[in-house]
């Protein structure tokens, strides 16, 4: 069985047929060839499908297709058109907060939406709110310290 | 300006495709009728396979194929070992692909499956039946060695792989006269690597051809082409294996592994591509592990605190088979290392390799060198306590004094360089040490555990001398390779045989050129991964991409030095003794607007209108860098901690790092590899452990359930570093991928043991989680 969805991402209908169990993960993935979401785990524990589902971040291995059917993400490809960085690609790349890259997405997505939550916070408050993000090349000082340089430069202080 | 790029913090060029996801990892890749294949494994630890019915799963919507060890049997050949220690009575079992008669650990391939979706393929799993018939089970290194353990090979007594030894100077006198010994056992637990991309293989096969194509997550692209030819049968020079982006290693994605030969199995039999990708919870089952050590030791010393001996006696779990380096890293990476960063001149080790019912263990980040530092690490401290001395003093008047060229060991290897004090005194001034303990007497007196770890350590590195390597058993050599190759306008590839994924060569290798020849770095391409564009290299792993494959960039770029002064004296029409060099340009001596620039030379190079008499056209250099020694970095670090003793809970407060990597070509990277590497070994100190139960079952078998570093369970790493060069490379460098996790273990150990001694308490088996703490506190209260 399978059951039709659309599903807008990064600004563009995708619509498919797909089985009720799919993951949004695999359809950003395999249908919409979106290949910059990665599957890390398969417990929903490293983030690294992290994407924004209207607005909120998600982990997309934690939410089916048919639940996210008419609903907006934003991938990872959506945040940029990959020349004119946003400024947290900007900020990750100045502060070397990636070296694997594998989590970057993921981590990126999440500190999207912290950003959005909390213009301006503070290094702990950064910590706190990639705790559900791993990262294994890091130790996160880095990413940290690009989260709280994107804030700077989006206009937190 | 140029000629400053070298230790120039720059950010990284591989950096764009990363943050904007459009890098191309294994399994992002998609060629067109590509199927998918999805692994059947044991459920058991140990059990003969009594039948297997594959039927039921070849009738299920999408699959293409079902194939048991019994269609692999006599196809694939065994997976090897690679690293076949001499004089250890080594044991190197049959280790096929795909388990026929027996499994041996939980995950052991039993079948597969080949679908037209991955969900597929994982559903028809379900519909193969095998039965199985449970054998007796051995989990712990130790007890699988002793007599009447479950034998897991038929060839194997007491299930011992090998017994590899090191020796010097006369151990059991020294422990005989020793004042004051020392003992504790170590049980250094099983780690479980987590890069955070799985494992993944993509088969393509071109039969017309008899041409494989493999991409893999591979740390040494051109070792899984020579295995992939040992395996398949398929010839070295029709295989090509491509490792695109690669999300991390750490040392698990250096084997060669069933899974890769099953991949290019199915690929081969059907004729066309076919695609595996790990689960986390199968990389858990059966992605490499690393350490699972027991380990009896002993330091003797003087009443003053002088360090005269160390034995050893280590269980060094294998699993159930050997993986690809599994046995060199027990001993040549670990043994020989037993000596640290002191006079230790008497020394004896005995190392059991053991086979349990486990998923194989193989280099995991540090390897060897680990398990060595932090049982040395624990002895000083034991020896400090036991002659009432301040353990950062009892180091210091043990340590190596400074030598720069030079400076043997017991164990028999040779040092190039080393400043151990400095490193030490640098750790303990940037810590603050001695305000430290100031404040921790205070501390205790208002009862509070607060405790001070210090580390010293030294590891070996830029893996190393092909004579030595083939002398200590590894079955290939340990050379890199380098192609620079100056296109007409002045840009640059550079073909690297090494296989960074992570560590930011494609930046500090273009510097390594910019610094040379003064092209911009943006100029530079390096490229690496692919064995049929790259030339011959060993891969990337021991800290050794810098150290050895930059070192082969540096030697091919100064040819290309070399030529260019010879070309550019020759258009200018003067000597090639006047012609000087400063920022990629080539002028001759008192006239520096008689110049050609890198540029003009490139050009005029290619399209070779005017070369001197017997020069070649072109502008290309390659380079075979074998190393004249290993490189041995080297440090100090200092952890401060506070534990709550009524709910055994750790507070990692501080960390203070002194790394000496020689010079750095970018600090900015550097720091990125130490802040990694220190969290990596913070890891297994406080909280990470793979547990096994007694049936052989994984009971930490999902990230849920192994706990791994969170950005909130932190401190902000102070990261300091020193310089003392390498004396024998050609850029001085000596690597730095391993060294914080090499020395963070120990460190964050010995600061609880630290907090925790005025309680009583003076070990507890890592992981050092709160119940184990606060059952050790609740034990010595009561006396025990």
């Amino acid at each position: 069985m399978t059951i039709p969805v659309e599903i807008t991402i990064n600004g563009k209908a995708c619509a498919g047929e797909v089985e009720p169990r799919q993951l949004l993960v695999h359809f950003i993935r395999e249908n919409a060839g979106l290949t910059g979401t990665k599957v890390g785990c398969d417990t929903s524990q490293c983030g690294t499908c992290t994407v924004q589902l209207d607005g909120v971040s998600a982990k997309a291995c934690t939410v089916l297709t048919v639940q996210a059917s008419g609903s907006s993400v934003t991938t990872i490809e959506g945040l940029s058109d990959g020349v004119d960085l946003h400024p947290l690609q900007e900020a990750f790349w100045n502060n070397h907060g990636l070296q694997c890259g594998f989590c970057t997405p993921g981590m990126i997505m999440a500190a999207n939406e912290l950003l959005s939550r909390n213009p301006s916070p503070s290094r702990e408050e950064i910590r706190h709110g990639l705790e559900g993000n791993i990262c294994r090349c890091t130790g996160y000082q880095n990413i940290v310290s690009a989260v709280e340089d994107a804030a700077k430069s989006m206009g937190g202080r | 300006m140029t000629t400053r790029i070298f230790g120039s913090g720059i950010r990284r060029r591989e950096d764009p495709r990363l943050i904007t996801g459009r890098a191309s990892y294994t399994d992002d890749i998609k060629l067109p009728g590509m199927l998918h294949a999805a692994i059947l494994r044991s459920p058991y630890a140990h059990a003969n396979i009594t039948s297997i019915d594959a039927s039921g799963a070849a009738s299920q919507p999408g699959v293409v194929a079902v194939y048991t060890g019994a269609d692999t049997d006599g196809v694939l050949n065994g997976m090897p070992c690679a690293w076949l220690i001499p004089g250890s009575d080594l044991k190197t079992p049959a280790h096929p692909a795909i388990a026929k008669d027996k499994v041996r650990y939980v995950g052991d391939a039993v079948a597969v499956v080949v679908a037209e979706t991955r969900y597929q393929a994982e559903d028809a799993l379900e519909h193969i039946a095998v039965d199985y018939e449970p054998l007796g089970v051995v989990v712990s290194p130790k007890a699988a060695a002793q007599d009447g353990a479950p034998q897991l090979h038929e060839d194997v007594p007491n299930n011992i792989a090998f017994t590899w030894a090191v020796a010097g100077g006369d151990a059991d006198a020294a422990f005989a006269d020793a004042a004051v010994t020392v003992s504790d056992t170590i049980t250094l637990q099983r780690l479980i690597a987590n890069p955070m991309e799985p494992r993944s293989a993509l088969a393509q096969w071109n039969a017309p051809m008899g041409e494989l194509t493999l991409w893999n997550t591979s740390q040494n692209p051109h070792i899984a082409r020579f295995l992939t030819c040992v395996v398949t049968g398929v010839p070295e020079h029709k295989i090509r294996v491509i490792a695109p982006e690669v999300g991390g290693g750490f040392g698990s994605k250096i084997p060669y592994y069933p899974d890769e030969a099953i991949t290019s199995f199915c690929a081969m039999k059907l004729g066309v591509p076919v695609k595996w990708t790990e689960t986390r919870s199968e990389n858990y089952q059966i992605t490499t592990q690393g350490r699972d050590h027991i380990e009896e030791v002993e330091m003797a010393a003087t009443s003053d605190g002088v360090i005269t001996g160390l034995r050893t006696t280590v269980y060094a779990g294998m699993g159930g088979y050997l993986s690809t380096a599994s046995p060199g890293i027990p001993t040549i990476l670990h043994g020989l290392m037993y000596s640290g960063p002191y006079n230790i001149p008497n020394i004896s080790g005995t190392i059991y390799g053991v086979f349990n019912n486990g998923c194989p263990v193989d280099a995991y980040r540090g390897a060897g060198r680990p398990e060595a530092t932090n049982l040395l690490e624990r002895l000083v401290d034991l020896v400090a306590a036991a002659v009432g001395q301040d353990p950062a003093e009892v180091r210091r008047k043990n340590l190596i004094p400074k030598f720069e060229n030079g400076h043997d060991v017991a164990t028999g290897i040779t040092y190039d360089s080393g400043d151990y004090e400095a490193a030490l005194d640098s750790a303990l001034s940037a810590a603050g040490y001695e305000s430290l303990r100031a404040e921790q007497a205070q501390a205790r007196a208002d009862g509070r555990c607060v405790g001070v770890g210090v580390s010293s350590y030294v590891e070996i590195c830029g893996l190393g001398p092909s004579q030595v390597a083939g002398a200590v058993g590894f079955q290939g050599g340990l050379w890199e390779s380098a192609i620079v190759r100056f296109h007409p306008t002045g840009k640059v590839h550079v073909m690297i045989g090494s296989s960074p994924h992570g560590q930011g060569e494609e930046t500090t290798f273009a510097q390594i050129i910019a610094s040379e020849v003064g092209v911009d770095v943006d100029d530079v391409d390096v490229i690496h991964g692919d064995t049929d564009n790259t030339p011959m290299g060993w891969g990337t792993y021991g800290s050794r991409t810098t150290a050895v494959s930059g070192a082969a960039v540096a030697v091919a770029v100064r040819k290309i030095k070399d030529k260019s002064r010879a070309l550019a004296a020759h258009l200018l029409e003067a000597a090639p003794e006047d012609i000087e060099y400063e920022d990629g340009r080539f002028f001759v001596r008192g006239s520096p607007d008689q110049h050609k620039t890198i540029q003009d030379i490139a050009l005029m190079a290619n399209v070779a209108w005017n070369m001197p008499e017997g020069m070649e056209p072109g502008l290309e250099a390659s380079a075979f860098y074998d190393p004249p020694n290993f490189t041995y970095p080297f440090g100090a670090h200092v952890a401060v901690v506070e534990v709550d003793p009524e709910t055994g809970r750790i507070d990692l407060q501080r960390y203070v790092a002194v790394d000496d990597c020689g010079p750095q070509i970018n600090p900015m990277i550097v720091e990125g590899q130490v802040h990694g590497g220190i969290v990596q070994g913070v890891g297994p100190a406080l909280w990470e452990g793979a547990v096994y139960d007694d049936d052989g079952q994984l009971v930490t078998g999902s990230m849920l359930d192994y706990a791994l570093p969170r950005a909130d369970l932190l401190p902000e790493l102070e990261v300091h570093s020193n310089t003392t060069p390498s004396p024998h490379h050609p850029l001085g460098v000596k690597g730095i991928g391993e060294a914080g996790t090499i020395a963070s273990t120990p460190t964050v150990y010995n600061a609880v043991m630290d907090a925790l001694r005025p309680l009583g308490v003076t070990r507890v088996d890592m992981p050092l989680t709160p119940e184990k703490v606060w059952r050790a506190i609740n034990d010595a209260r009561n006396g025990g």
